[in-house]
């Protein structure tokens, strides 16, 4: 298993180089070294010798991929590109373009990311497990026919109104908790409540829907028989034999997610005012702040990798006939 | 214990705690404290005073820093008062030989002026960290590390403050600092062309930077800057060349506030950046507030300044002033608050409503919410709406120091022309737009009638702005009635035919007239507004081509001159109507000398007459210059003016002192709090409705009690046969 992992670990690099390229290219397709200049400095009287000074400071007076004018290996490493990317993969950000240490930001912001994140993926794993396993164990009865509308209807719904309509309902007709804001402590319950119970309800309808399918294709094989053969309850099919063996499918799109619960969510931040890293990149877009930008895109990169061999070693707890090869 | 056991259990605890005001979003240990409450959208980038300029930083900036002036809270126009200083400034002129002029010398004889502050005495800064100093007066933390940091995350984590009085010496530092090559001052390169020796400060500082390892401290006092000397501790002269009277709104600015020599070279410490301890994160200045918490992605607060010099509430100001009750704290000590907690709000709905809550104390409207919060008249006159009114909310409204416009560029051979055969033809052309597009239609519809219209470049408040007939563009207007009426379209067409385009085709050649708008709008929301914009052109016949781009694009196309029309807008620096006419003057051509003139407009009596108004203090003489260049613009329209933005705000009831202001931004301290009314309030606004929780239980209940009665039956019934499923 260590080798496989390690082999899987080597192979990230030429798929971080590649991403990290991609992202170099996209982003100054759109935008120029001038242009960033520009918006740090501000569009009012901002003068040609301000932009070149803050071009020469910040190294972005070099050329984008290749310095003919160097000489050896200079060529390739006195560019932009490799003076920008090149630290990243020792786990060195750097600096925002407004001089705020990357690291140090996104360190602060994946608290209040994961206190919603992560709330809302546990309970709402849990309740459309057991919703669709409740369908399932309900197959073919007008309760079942229901939640497959109610799921249909839900995910037909825009995520946005969820939010809108909860903060409408609960926050300001009937003023339960507070209609944004964050907090850090105890204190914090009262404002991750209502985006939690949003998150988890928005989700109900396209995983329980997906989930019910996997469950009654494993209902209706040999060994659930056989376990219902030997006087088990329903439940503990359901639960013991049925959910185990429907695991596969689940955790194939689930496991890939959980890494990736750090980065925030950017709707739902944006609306509770969680100061989270959900709008971290796009603000970063916003301001042609690259350093952020491929900080940003990197680490969510090596997350999904992360995720994806999470999701390869997570197989093998729940099927032990799988081995890494 | 049973499922429906902890659930009861649970229902209670909640209903329990949803006793009153749950839904606060702030902590019960800040109830009844004499705290303001606001929300911010963006997050200021810098805090430090050489290097913040906009609107979202100027709002923190403003009310910790001390610039030498600052505008009186309550006249209009707007007045410069001292701040710091013991009285605004008169310049001493001098020739180019140094030898002193009269003050009414002729501007160009003048060669410099030079401006004599000075401070009042016994001005303290905030306690801070860097003041802090052991026994035989040497800073505490001058020997900190990376390693000595270690547990210190923000600036109210190290153990020890000081503080030390203002002196002439930080105003010069920071002088200083505006040439500094790190810092990247926006206003580096327009000063370095004022104040004497800057400039040369600027290339010696950035030779000294080239010698550096990056990041390290660059000692300023090192380095002399010829036109900033220092006379006493209390006193320093500022030498600007020529005659320059806009200096004196310039040290109004947060760029001409101190800064301390021992937070430079506190924050320049190893390991401090790092821990984003910086000027720029935490500021250090002399006025009524300072920052205590900065998490600009969450809330940051302002707390009062222990070390405030005593500044007193205005007794004075304009004739309605003392019936609205905005003198009625006059000569208190200032700030009337102790604390503001700014917290982010990034979407306009929770903001919107968290204010009707009672959780903010003022609030925009935005356009959501308009609806709700105001009532236009057949007349036009604005209203709060009921609702409003029966929580006690007041409206306030200004027109702000703000002029948009869609231009022309002159270069451009079809809508341009400075001079030659096509000027006079081309600006027949324009005047036929400005008369075609209906900018009171736009107002109404887009800004739900948040503007006025814009009969030159200068908004209300601003010298030379005129009301009435006088004040018209008689090129759009005709006066009728006792108020300006848009000429009718047919004058429009008229004036097309003459300039070469009868119905919108070119007279020889027949070939339909289409003209070229570069906008940066172009989503969703600004789709209206194009087609409404095409809809205008088409009455006079002609095709609009809007030509969306991102904002990059678009600048650089406005640097090369390679735009017919765009759109764009200019918020006011400072209160003088140099600060927009600089805007169409000639210098200021964007093609041929980088400046901020888009249009390249350039007319030899234009640009004549701007250079004499520009040096002239208000009087009758510079309104009649005034007068006549706004004559000169109306009828070359080198823009098509646009409109001048309302700003309205909605205050609660237990908020004082509020008055609309777009120059003076330090009003924070002028601001007082009824606590005990917005506490009233709030319990009467927050009660919360528990019956939706019963509801949802039993609603709950009622949907798995079934199942579960059927879960039952099932496990205890017979085998039966297994059912279909689709």
């Amino acid at each position: 298993m260590l080798a496989y992992l390690l082999r899987r670990l080597i192979y990230a690099i030429p798929i971080l180089i590649g991403v990290n390229l991609i992202t170099f290219a996209l982003f100054f397709v759109v935008n120029t070294p001038d242009d960033m200049a520009r918006m740090q400095l501000g569009v009012k009287r901002v003068t040609p010798e301000a932009i070149a000074k803050w071009k020469a400071e910040r190294g972005y007076d070099k050329p984008l991929l290749i310095n003919a004018q160097a000489e050896g290996a200079g060529v390739l490493t006195d560019t932009i590109l490799f003076t920008k990317s090149a630290r990243m993969f020792v786990g060195d950000f750097g600096r925002a373009e407004d001089g705020r240490d990357i690291a140090r930001e996104i360190t602060s912001r994946m608290g209040p990311s994961l206190a919603i994140a992560l709330p809302t993926f546990i309970l709402g794993l849990f309740v459309t497990i057991s919703f669709a396993l409740l369908l399932a164990f309900f197959r073919a009865t007008p309760l079942d026919f229901w939640g497959v509308v109610l799921c249909v209807a839900m995910m037909s719904v825009s995520g946005l109104f969820y939010i809108i309509g909860g903060q409408y309902l609960i926050s300001k007709l009937w003023r339960l908790v507070p209609i944004s804001g964050f907090s850090g402590g105890l204190d914090a319950w009262k404002f991750l409540l209502l985006p939690v119970l949003i998150g988890v309800i928005s989700g109900i309808g396209t995983s329980a829907r997906w989930y019910r399918t996997i469950f009654l294709e494993e209902i209706g094989k040999d060994y659930v028989r056989t376990a219902r053969a030997k006087g088990l309850s329903e439940l503990t099919v359901l639960f013991r034999h049925v959910l185990r063996n429907a695991m596969i499918p689940i955790l194939t799109g689930v496991v890939v997610v959980i890494p990736l619960l750090f980065m925030g969510s950017l709707l739902t931040e944006s609306f509770f005012g969680i100061p989270g890293l959900g709008s971290y990149t796009i603000d970063a877009i916003n301001a042609q702040d690259f350093a952020v930008v491929r900080a940003m895109v990197f680490i969510g990169s090596v997350l999904y990798i992360v995720g994806l061999i999470l999701t390869d070693i997570s197989y093998t707890f729940v099927d032990p006939r799988i081995r890494f090869e | 214990m049973s499922v429906f056991r902890l659930a009861f259990l649970s229902l209670c605890i909640l209903l329990a705690a949803c006793s009153s005001e749950q839904n606060d979003p702030y902590p019960a240990s800040e109830r009844g404290k004499n705290i303001l409450y606001s929300a911010f959208t963006d997050r200021p980038k810098h805090l430090d005073p050489v290097q913040s300029y906009t609107e979202d930083e100027i709002t923190f900036t403003a009310q910790i820093y001390e610039p030498p002036l600052q505008y009186h809270y309550l006249k209009r126009p707007y007045a410069l008062i001292p701040s710091t200083v013991e009285q605004v400034p008169e310049p001493l002129y001098l020739d180019a030989r140094g030898k002193a002029l009269p003050a009414d010398a002729a501007a160009e004889n003048i060669a410099y002026s030079v401006y004599e502050i000075r401070l009042r005495p016994g001005i303290r800064y905030q306690p801070h960290p860097a003041f802090a100093v052991d026994d035989s007066g040497q800073p505490i933390y001058s020997g900190t590390d990376p390693g000595s940091l270690r547990g210190i995350e923000t600036i109210a984590d190290f153990a020890h403050t000081g503080t030390r009085e203002l002196l002439a010496d930080d105003y010069i530092y920071e002088i200083k600092r505006l040439a500094h090559p790190r810092l990247h001052s926006p206003i580096f390169g327009m000063m370095a062309e004022r104040i004497v020796g800057l400039k040369e400060l600027g290339e010696a500082l950035q030779r000294e930077a080239k010698t550096l390892p990056a990041g390290d401290w660059i000692d300023l006092d090192r380095f002399a800057l010829e036109g900033v000397t220092r006379v006493d501790p209390y006193t320093f002269r500022i030498k600007v060349r020529g005659k320059y009277p806009q200096f004196l709104y310039w040290l109004a600015m947060p760029f001409f506030a101190p800064v301390p020599r021992e937070a430079d070279r506190f924050y320049a410490l190893p390991g401090m950046a790092e821990k984003n301890l910086t000027l720029d994160w935490y500021p250090v200045g002399t006025g009524p507030f300072m920052l205590t918490e900065n998490n600009p992605n969450r809330r940051m607060v302002l707390e009062r300044n222990p070390n405030f010099h005593g500044e007193t509430y205005p007794c004075s100001g304009e004739p309605e002033d003392r019936a609205a009750g905005l003198l009625d704290d006059c000569g208190k000590a200032l700030p009337l608050i102790d604390k503001a907690i700014y917290s982010r709000e990034k979407e306009s709905i929770p903001y919107w409503n968290k204010f009707l809550q009672g959780y903010y104390d003022a609030s925009g409207i935005s356009s959501d919410s308009f609806d709700q919060a105001v009532r236009v008249n057949v007349g036009g006159d604005v209203m709060l709406s009921d609702e409003m009114r029966g929580k006690g909310i007041r409206l306030l409204t200004s027109v702000r120091a703000s002029t948009y416009y869609m231009g022309f560029n002159m270069l451009d051979t079809v809508v341009g022309g400075n001079d030659g055969k096509n000027a006079e033809r081309n600006s027949k052309l324009r005047q036929a737009l400005s008369i075609a597009i209906d900018q009171e239609e736009f107002i109404s519809i887009f800004m739900n009638g948040r503007g006025i219209a814009a009969m030159s470049p200068l908004p209300p408040g601003i010298f030379g702005f005129l009301e009435g007939e006088a004040g018209i563009n008689p090129v759009v207007y005709a006066w009728v009635d006792g108020r300006a009426q848009r000429r009718p379209i047919e004058l429009a067409k008229k004036l097309l035919a003459e300039a070469g385009w009868p119905d919108g085709r070119d007279a020889k050649s027949g070939e339909p007239l289409v003209l070229n708008l570069d906008t940066t709008s172009g989503g969703m929301g600004d789709k209206s507004r194009l087609d409404w914009l095409t809809r205008q052109f088409a009455r006079l016949d002609i095709q609009l081509v809007v030509r969306s781009t991102d904002f990059n694009r678009f600048q650089e196309k406005l640097r090369k001159g390679a735009v017919q029309l765009y759109y764009l807008g200019w918020n006011a620096d400072y209160p003088d109507p140099e600060n927009f006419f600089f805007l169409l003057a000639g210098s200021e051509g964007k093609v041929a000398h980088g400046g901020e003139n888009a249009s390249n407009y350039d007319s030899p009596a234009f640009n004549s007459l701007f250079a004499e108004m520009k040096n002239m203090e208000n009087s009758p003489r510079r309104l009649s210059i005034i007068t006549r260049m706004n004559r000169i613009l109306q009828d070359d329209a080198p823009w098509i003016f646009g409109f001048h933005p309302k700003s309205y705000t909605l205050g609660q009831s237990w908020l004082h002192n509020r008055k609309p202001t777009d120059v003076g931004n330090n009003i924070l301290k002028y601001q007082r709090i009824d606590v005990a009314e917005r506490e009233k309030r709030r319990r009467e606004w927050n009660d919360p409705v528990l019956w939706p929780l019963a509801v949802g239980a039993l609603l709950l209940v009622s949907v798995f009690l079934p199942a579960v009665i059927s879960y039952r039956r099932r496990e205890r019934g017979t085998a039966r046969s297994q059912g279909k499923v689709d």
